[in-house]
């Protein structure tokens, strides 16, 4: 379980948001929507302590993680798979390695049983007959499902998306919308989503909570966002009909 | 105040990179590259600059010296003693702070504004002891070679320039170079050298790691890399020949 108190962030004098009190619980989904610039990636940030907040707190399994030793908490983000905006591939190793990377260096694992695993990750997202392809050669929606297998392939118990089907094609966000339908189903992974894109988070989400005016603005349960009156989240939601990509 | 601010984190940067040098078997794999990408690569560029210094500087020196009661074999201890001291740590030392600085400053930037650092980090790595260290400790093997690599090129660059132009005859030139070498001068190079490639490397390091804004952030970090870091081996140089001459 992962609890944000009273969480506050700037840079510099720049308030992204403050106030933020949030629960995500094991197994669910929670989507975390707002405005292009709102914040969301960097609330995310937060959950793995890959930035530091002025104010508040995160707690994951009852440990405050910004009170950890260095050493301790990278044992911890072990415990959390990250598919970035743009799938931050390492671009100096091919396709394959990326998966393998986190591999060769956390497990004793010899190279068949790390061939095995990463094409077991491949396979989960469809990209089997990858071979031995550069990063450069790969579309955005291959990029971003190498970059789900490289997030997966230690087994993390938490999975994080930023932007998982921005810029790509309606059935290239369908494919990734199931995959991540799949990984917190049948791998049972609490999964965070950062979006803008609704007809995502109404197919793959629990919960919600909606970033906006330099704060959070609204959360609740996907059922309790069909019919919410909040003002601002339903221009949001609006709005979010007719974008495109 | 962003003066103290950079140099405050620059020397946060530095702590971790000590701290963490100790995590060899994250490291060494990328240690190898950054020895061959900083040394080997950049052999032509030092011999070539180094070659030409020399060849410069005899001519130069013999037509200064037009008084004929001064010795040929003056000029071939002017340019040995001068190339050992002086020129061939400073001008490989501007040579790779360009070249060097530049491509450092480039990768991480890149790595960074692609959030590759921060996929790093959040898979549980060390990224200053997996991009920083390797590229740092590679300067301290690598710069005393290229330092000698540039000073013999410019010895031999000054004596070819003296035989082919006829000023200075073998003979002089190898015996004023002889008179005039001193181990200790040797000792003094080798140390600007390890100097510069800390300067250059670390400062460089610093502008990609922490460089912001997408491409033109990169390109920012990269000229301010090279420039200061060509600021910096200038500085440094006055320095240590305050302090050690
Ligand atoms: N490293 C940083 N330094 C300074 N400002 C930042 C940094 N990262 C994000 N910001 C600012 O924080 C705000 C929120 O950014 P972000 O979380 O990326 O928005 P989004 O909701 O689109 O993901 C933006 O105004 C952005 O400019
Ligand atoms: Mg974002």
């Amino acid at each position: 379980m992962i609890e944000i108190k009273n969480l506050k962030k700037s840079f510099g004098s720049n308030l992204v948001w403050e106030d933020v009190n949030l629960d995500i619980h094991d197994g669910e989904t929670l989507a975390i929507i707002g405005k292009s610039g709102c914040g969301k990636s960097v609330l995310m940030k937060h959950i793995n302590a890959l930035l530091t907040p002025d104010e508040g707190t995160v707690i994951v399994d009852g440990h405050d993680i910004f009170k950890l030793t260095y050493v301790d908490l990278r044992i911890l983000r072990q415990r959390f798979g990250f598919l970035f905006q743009g799938a931050a591939l390492f671009d100096s190793i091919s396709a394959y390695e990326n998966v393998a990377f986190p591999l060769r260096y956390f497990t004793k694992w010899k190279e068949d049983q790390i061939h095995k695993r990463v094409m077991e990750c491949l396979d989960m997202v469809n990209l089997s007959n990858i071979g031995d392809k550069s990063t450069a050669e790969l579309s955005g929606g291959m990029r971003k499902r190498v970059g789900l297998a490289r997030a997966i392939v230690l087994e993390p118990d938490y999975l994080m998306y930023d932007e998982p089907t921005s810029g790509l094609d309606p059935e290239t966000s369908d494919e990734i919308n199931d995959l991540i339908i799949y990984m917190s189903e049948s791998l049972k992974i609490t999964s965070i989503v950062v979006t803008h894109d609704m007809h995502s988070v109404l197919r793959i989400a629990d919960s919600a909570a909606f970033l906006d005016e330099q704060k959070l603005s609204w959360y609740g349960t996907i059922d309790e966002l069909r019919i919410s009156k909040h003002k601002r989240l339903l221009e949001f939601i609006k709005a979010s009909e007719y974008q495109i990509g | 105040m962003d003066i103290l601010h950079d140099f405050g984190r620059y020397c946060k940067l530095l702590y971790q990179a000590i701290r963490s040098s100790t995590e060899i078997g994250t490291y060494y794999k990328n240690l190898f590259a950054e020895m061959i990408k900083t040394g080997y690569d950049s052999l032509p560029i030092v011999m070539l600059a180094g070659a030409f210094t020399g060849a410069v500087l005899t001519i130069q020196t013999a037509y200064q010296l037009v008084v004929s009661y001064i010795p040929l074999s003056t000029i071939g201890a002017i340019v040995v003693q001068s190339m050992v001291i002086e020129l061939a740590a400073v001008i490989s030392g501007l040579v790779l702070a360009g070249r060097v600085g530049a491509r450092i400053a480039t990768e991480l930037g890149t790595m960074r504004v692609s959030e590759q650092i921060d996929a790093i980090e959040s898979m549980g790595f060390n990224s200053v002891s997996f991009l920083v260290v390797p590229r740092v400790l590679a300067s301290f093997f690598m710069f005393p070679v290229l330092y000698i690599a540039a000073a013999t090129c410019g010895i031999l660059g000054g004596l070819l320039a003296g035989i082919i132009t006829g000023q200075v005859p073998m003979a002089d030139f190898m015996k004023g170079g002889r008179e005039y070498f001193f181990a200790w001068d040797i000792v003094f190079g080798l140390t600007k050298s390890i100097v510069f490639g800390f300067v250059i490397t670390s400062v460089s390091c610093y502008k990609g790691y922490y460089a912001t804004g997408g491409a033109e952030g990169v390109g920012k970090a990269t000229t301010n890399a090279a420039v200061l870091s060509c600021i910096y081996v200038l500085l440094t140089d006055l320095l240590l020949a305050a302090i050690l001459l």
